[in-house]
C-alpha cells in the first residue's frame, strides 16, 4: 500500500481493501480450522487407543473425606452427643452393573427381612448426585462385614465404609433438647452445598443438632485416588484434609435434666429451668421422650409408626411446641400489669362473694372457692389464687392493655435464641380474634383471659422465660442452649432481646414477690404443703388449666372424668427470692387434683440446683407426693 | 449438502434495485432486518448447545432451563439490535465506549471479587455486571466509527489513536485478571484496524515488536497465568494440579474415537473429575460423546456461521458497517478457535467459553447482540449502489 496524500475518502479503495482482507481472513480461518481438525484427528483416531485405555483402565477419582461432626457437651463437660465408629453399606449406582441382581444378592447375604429389603430398594433408588455413594445400611455387624468381604468380587459398586456415627448416651432424656441427626433426604440434597457435604450422609434434623448444623458439621476434604476399572482404590495421589466441626457446650445440666425427666415419671408434661440472670437453659424436658439413636441408624417403618401413633405423642416437643392455657400461673404478671396501668394498688381490697358479674349480665364468673375469699388485697389474691380479683382487674384493664402488658413478658412470641422449631403460642387480642374468627371481642372473654383461660396459650419455655424476667425485676433475657461454640463463648448480650420492663415503683416487685412467697409459705397459700421445710426463700404460683370446660355452676370431680380430660397442673417459681438463681416452669398434663403435683416438681428442681447436698431421689419425692394427694389445694 | 443450501441462500440475496421505484412489497426478512440463513444456523447451534449442556451438567434440567431462558433473553436483544440503524450505533459508539471505560476503572477501584478476580461491578440488589463484556462490543464499535470517518488506509496518526483506544481497556481487563476476555477485546479492536487496511509493513513491524515484548509480558503475568503456559508446554509435569484439566480433557476427547460413546454415555465426562465440564471445557464432553464426527460437524457449523457473517459484512453499504461486522464475526471465530484449541491441548488455558454452547449468561447475550448488530448492518443497507 502506498501512502497517498489525498484528503478525500475513497470508498472504492476502502471496499477493495476490505474484500482482499476478508478473503485473507477466510483463508486464515480455514487454515486454523484445519489445524484444529488435524489435532482432533490425531487425538480421536491416531491416539484413540491410548486415550481409550487411559479412560477405561485407570481412572483417577476424587473421593470425599467427610468431616468429623462436633461433639456436644453439657455445662459440666459431660458428653451428650458423640461419634462412634461403625461400618456402613454404601452403593454407587453408576458402578453397579445390574441393580436388581445386586440387591437380591445383598438381601440373601445379609439375611434381610422383607421390610428391611424394601427399605434397601427405596434407598438405592433415591436421587443422588452422580458417583456419590448412597447409604443402604448403617451399623453392620462383624458377620455381615465378613460376608460382604468374601463376596466383594460379585458386588461391584458396593462398599463397606467405616464411618463415625452419631450416638446419644442419654437419648431418652435429651432427645427433645438436643434433637438428632438423620439421613440427608432427597429434599435436603437439593439445597445443600455439594462440596461441603460431599461424603456426609447425616444432617441435623431437630433441636441443637439442627440449629447449630453449620457449626457442628465442618468442611469435607477430598482425596484423589487411582482406581482400577471396577472402581477399587489402587493408591492415593493426594488429599485435602477435612475441617472437623466445632464442639458445642450447652448450658444444660445433665443431672438436672435427668432429674426433671425422672420427676415427670412417664407422665405427659414438660419442665423447663433457666438461670434468670443469663437465660441459660439448665433443663428442658419434654416427656415422654424417645430413643433418638433410632433415627440416626435409620428407624424401621413399624417402630416409626408406633412412635407416630402413640397417643402420648413422644415425638412432640412439649417444652417448646406444647400450647397450654397458663391458668392461674399468670396472676403475678397480671397483678404487676394492674399496678403499672393503675387499675389496682397494692393495698386496695375487693370483696369476693365467690363470683364476679359483669354489669347488666346475669352470668356468674366463679371463684374456685364457692363461698369466696371475702376481703382480698393484691398479695392475698396471689397467695390464695383468687379468681374474682382478677376478673375485676382484667375487666377494668381491658383486653388491649392486657395484651400489650403480657406481650412485654414474651407471651405470644418466640422467646428462645437458639431453639429450633419453637412455637409462639398465643396471646389473644382484638385484632387476632377478628382475623381468626371474624368476630368482635366480647367482655366476657377478657375475664377468661384474666385467669389464664380462654384463648390464651403458652409454651413451657415461654412460661419459664416470663418467670425469669419477673425474677430479674423486668430485665429481659432470652433463653439459650449453647454457652460455647468451639472455643468461643456465646455472648451474654444477645441481639433482638426485647425491651426491659420498667415499672414506676421498685417496691411493686417486692409486693408481687411477697404474694408469690405466700403461695408456698403462707398459711392459706395454694402450695403451702410444697413449701414445708424450705431452706431458702422461694416465690411461685400454681395454676390449673382446664382441658374440659364446665357448664355454669357445674362442679368438677376428678374421679369421674376420664384421665385425659383431667386438668393440667402448672407451676412456675423462682428462688432464692433475694438473688434468683433458678426459674422453673412445670406442666404436668392431666395430673388432676389441682396444682400440687407440679409444685412439688418445681420445688425438687430448685432444691437440686440450690442445695449442696445430693440431688433428692425421685422416688422419695414421689412418695411424699402420694401421701399428699388427699388434700386438694385449689387452683 | 449444507454447503449447497448456503450457496443457494447466497444466490437468493443479491442487492436488488427496486422494481418499479414506487412501492414494492417488502419481504418478511427485509421488514424485520433479519438474515434467515444466519438465524437458522444460530438456532441449530443453540439447540445443539443445550443438548450438550444437558449431558455435561450431569443431566440437570435446571441448568438447561437456566441457560435456555438466557438464550431467550439474548435472542430478544439480538432481534431488537437488528432494528437499529447502523447510523444510530455509530453515534452511540463514543458514549458506549466511554461508559465502558469508566466502568472498567470503577471495577478496578470498587469492583466485586469473585473466583479470585475482580471482574464484577455490583449495584447491591439490582445488578451484577461485568463491564468487560460491554467492551467486547464497544471496542469494535468505537474503532470502526472513528476510522470510518478518516481517510483509509490509516496512517501513523490514526494508528496511535487506535493503539490508545485499544490499549487502555485491554490493559484494565488483563489486570482484573481476565486474560481470556482481554484477548477477545484486543482481537475485536485489532480486526477493525486490519480490515481498515493496516499496511503490511506495519503488521510485520508489529509482529517483531510483540515477539520482543514477550519476555516483558511474561514478567508481568500472574503466577497462575504463568503456570497455565508452563502447563500447556508440558502438561505431564503437574498431573494433579494445573495439568489436570488438559490431561483429562484430551483423554475425554481422545477416548471418544470416531463416532463417540454416545449422548450421556461419556464415562470421562460423567465422572466428576473433568473440571468445568459444563463451562469452558464443555467441548471435551462433546468430543467424548459424539467423537470426531460430532466435532467436525460442530466446527463446520461454526465455519458456516462465520462465512455467512463475513458475507453479510462485506455486503454492507459503508465502511463503518464493514469494519464493525467483519470484526464481530472474526472475533466470534477466535472464541471457537481458542476454546477448542485449549481444550484439545494446542493452546494454553485461557478462560474463553465455547460460544453459545458453554454455560453462562453474559457471554451469550454479548455474542447474540453482536449478531444483532451484524444483521442490522446488513438489513439496513441502502438498496441503491453507493
Amino acid at each position: 500500500m502506498r501512502d497517498r496524500r489525498d484528503t478525500l475518502k475513497n470508498p472504492e479503495q476502502e471496499l477493495r481493501i476490505f474484500r482482499v482482507r476478508a478473503f485473507l481472513a477466510v483463508l486464515t480461518i480455514l487454515i486454523l480450522s484445519g489445524l484444529l481438525s488435524g489435532r482432533l484427528v490425531y487425538l480421536q483416531v491416531v491416539q484413540h487407543e491410548v486415550y481409550s485405555t487411559r479412560s477405561e483402565k485407570n481412572r483417577v477419582r476424587v473421593e470425599p473425606l467427610p468431616p468429623t461432626r462436633g461433639l456436644i457437651y453439657d455445662r459440666n463437660g459431660v458428653l451428650l452427643a458423640e461419634n462412634r465408629p461403625t461400618y456402613n453399606l454404601t452403593l454407587i449406582r453408576e458402578r453397579v452393573d445390574n441393580l436388581d441382581t445386586t440387591l437380591d444378592r445383598l438381601e440373601e447375604l445379609l439375611n434381610l427381612s422383607p421390610e428391611e429389603a424394601e427399605g434397601f430398594r427405596i434407598r438405592a433408588r433415591q436421587p443422588q448426585r452422580p458417583f456419590q455413594p448412597a447409604l443402604l445400611m448403617s451399623d453392620l455387624d462383624e458377620t455381615q462385614i465378613a460376608g460382604l468381604a468374601i463376596n466383594r468380587h460379585r458386588l461391584p459398586g458396593i462398599e463397606v465404609e467405616a464411618q463415625l456415627l452419631r450416638y446419644y448416651p442419654d437419648s431418652q432424656i435429651m432427645a427433645h433438647a438436643i434433637g438428632y441427626v438423620g439421613r440427608i433426604n432427597a429434599e435436603e440434597v437439593k439445597t445443600l452445598d455439594p462440596g461441603r457435604y460431599a461424603g456426609t450422609h447425616f444432617i441435623g434434623k431437630t433441636g441443637v443438632e439442627r440449629f447449630y448444623e453449620d457449626v457442628l458439621h465442618g468442611q469435607a476434604g477430598l482425596r484423589q485416588v487411582e482406581t482400577n476399572a471396577r472402581g477399587r482404590v489402587l493408591r492415593e495421589l493426594g488429599r485435602t484434609h477435612p475441617v472437623p466441626g466445632q464442639n458445642l457446650t450447652l448450658t444444660i445440666d445433665r443431672e438436672l435434666q435427668n432429674l426433671a425427666y425422672e420427676l415427670l415419671d412417664g407422665r405427659r408434661g414438660s419442665i423447663v429451668a433457666l438461670v434468670p440472670g443469663t437465660g441459660e437453659i439448665l433443663a428442658m424436658v419434654s416427656a415422654p421422650g424417645f430413643d433418638s439413636n433410632q433415627f440416626v441408624t435409620g428407624i424401621d417403618f413399624a417402630s416409626y409408626r408406633e412412635l407416630q401413633e402413640n397417643i402420648d405423642l413422644p415425638l412432640f416437643n412439649r417444652a417448646i411446641r406444647g400450647q397450654y392455657p397458663p391458668g392461674s400461673t399468670i396472676k403475678p404478671f397480671l397483678a404487676l400489669a394492674g399496678l403499672v396501668e393503675g387499675v389496682i394498688t397494692p393495698d386496695r381490697t375487693i370483696n369476693d362473694p365467690g363470683f364476679y358479674q359483669l354489669p347488666n349480665d346475669s352470668r356468674r364468673y366463679r371463684n374456685w372457692l364457692r363461698w369466696g375469699h371475702g376481703r382480698v388485697d393484691m398479695e392475698r389474691s396471689i397467695a390464695v389464687s383468687n379468681n374474682t380479683y382478677y376478673y375485676s382487674l382484667a375487666h377494668e384493664m381491658g383486653i388491649d392493655r392486657l395484651h400489650d402488658q403480657m406481650s412485654a413478658f414474651g407471651f405470644g412470641q418466640r422467646v428462645g435464641h437458639d431453639i429450633f422449631g419453637e412455637s409462639g403460642a398465643l396471646m389473644p387480642s382484638r385484632d387476632w380474634k377478628r382475623a381468626r374468627f371474624n368476630q368482635p371481642w366480647y367482655p366476657g372473654e377478657t375475664l377468661s383471659v384474666g385467669i389464664g383461660q380462654g384463648y390464651w396459650q403458652v409454651t413451657p419455655l415461654q412460661l419459664a422465660t416470663a418467670t425469669a424476667v419477673l425474677a430479674n425485676r423486668g430485665q429481659w433475657v432470652r433463653p439459650r442452649l449453647a454457652s460455647q461454640i468451639g472455643d468461643n463463648p456465646v455472648p451474654v448480650e444477645l441481639p433482638d432481646t426485647p425491651r426491659d420492663i420498667v415499672v414506676q415503683s421498685d417496691a411493686w416487685w417486692d409486693r408481687v414477690f411477697s404474694g408469690m412467697e405466700k403461695v408456698l409459705t403462707g398459711h392459706e397459700g395454694t402450695a403451702r404443703r410444697t413449701g414445708v421445710g424450705l431452706q431458702y426463700r422461694m416465690a411461685g404460683k400454681s395454676g390449673t388449666a382446664q382441658v374440659f370446660s364446665l357448664g355454669q355452676d357445674q362442679r368438677y370431680n376428678a374421679e369421674e372424668l376420664a384421665e385425659r380430660l383431667r386438668d393440667h397442673a402448672l407451676f412456675m417459681a423462682f428462688a432464692p427470692l433475694e438473688d434468683p438463681q433458678i426459674a422453673v416452669a412445670v406442666i404436668v398434663e392431666n395430673a388432676g387434683g389441682g396444682s400440687t403435683h407440679a409444685a412439688h416438681l418445681a420445688r425438687a428442681m430448685s432444691d437440686a440446683w440450690l442445695l449442696e447436698e445430693e440431688a433428692p431421689d425421685a422416688d422419695e419425692i414421689r412418695e411424699a407426693m402420694e401421701n399428699d394427694n388427699s388434700t386438694v389445694a385449689g387452683n | 449438502m449444507a454447503l449447497s443450501l448456503l450457496t443457494k441462500g447466497l444466490r437468493a440475496r443479491p442487492v436488488r434495485a427496486p422494481e418499479s421505484g414506487i412501492s414494492r412489497r417488502k419481504s418478511l426478512w427485509e421488514r424485520t432486518h433479519l438474515d434467515p440463513w444466519l438465524l437458522l444456523l444460530l438456532l441449530v447451534l443453540l439447540i445443539v448447545g443445550l443438548g450438550v449442556l444437558y449431558s455435561a451438567s450431569g443431566q440437570r434440567v435446571d441448568v438447561v432451563m437456566a441457560q435456555g431462558s438466557r438464550f431467550v433473553v439474548a435472542f430478544l436483544v439480538m432481534l431488537v439490535l437488528a432494528q437499529l440503524q447502523p447510523v444510530t450505533l455509530m453515534r452511540w459508539a463514543p458514549l458506549l465506549y466511554g461508559v465502558g471505560l469508566l466502568m472498567l476503572i470503577a471495577v478496578e477501584l470498587v469492583g466485586d471479587v469473585g473466583m479470585g478476580a475482580r471482574r464484577w461491578l455490583v449495584i447491591p440488589g439490582v445488578i451484577r455486571f461485568q463491564p468487560s463484556e460491554l467492551m467486547k462490543l464497544a471496542m469494535p464499535l468505537m474503532l470502526a466509527a472513528w476510522l470510518s470517518r478518516r481517510q483509509l488506509p490509516p496512517r501513523w496518526k490514526e494508528l496511535v489513536v487506535c493503539a490508545v483506544l485499544l490499549g487502555l481497556p485491554v490493559m484494565l481487563i488483563a489486570k482484573q485478571p481476565d486474560l481470556g476476555t482481554s484477548l477477545l477485546v484486543a482481537c475485536a479492536g485489532v480486526f477493525v484496524v486490519l480490515m481498515a487496511g493496516l499496511s503490511w509493513r506495519f503488521i510485520a513491524l508489529l509482529g517483531i515488536a510483540v515477539a520482543s515484548a514477550l519476555p516483558l509480558l511474561w514478567a508481568n503475568l500472574h503466577n497462575y497465568q504463568r503456570q497455565r503456559v508452563l502447563t500447556f508446554l508440558n502438561p505431564e509435569s503437574d498431573p494433579l494440579g494445573a495439568g489436570w484439566n488438559i490431561i483429562q480433557s484430551t483423554t475425554a476427547i481422545g477416548s471418544g474415537g470416531l463416532w463417540g460413546k454416545g449422548w450421556l454415555q461419556g464415562t470421562q465426562s460423567q465422572l466428576e473429575f473433568l473440571p468445568e465440564r459444563h463451562t469452558d471445557f464443555i467441548v471435551a464432553v462433546l468430543g467424548e460423546e459424539f467423537g470426531l464426527v460430532g466435532m467436525l460437524l460442530i466446527l463446520l457449523l461454526y465455519l458456516l456461521i462465520v462465512i455467512r457473517g463475513l458475507w453479510l459484512a462485506s455486503a454492507a453499504h459503508d465502511t463503518f458497517g464493514r469494519l464493525l461486522g467483519g470484526s464481530i464475526i472474526l472475533t466470534f471465530f477466535i472464541y471457537v478457535f481458542v476454546n477448542v484449541g485449549m481444550v484439545s491441548g494446542i493452546l494454553p488455558v485461557v478462560g474463553v467459553p465455547l460460544p453459545l454452547v458453554s454455560y453462562g449468561g453474559t457471554s451469550s447475550v454479548t455474542l447474540l447482540a453482536g449478531f444483532g448488530i451484524l444483521m442490522s448492518i446488513h438489513g439496513h443497507r441502502r438498496l441503491l449502489p453507493r
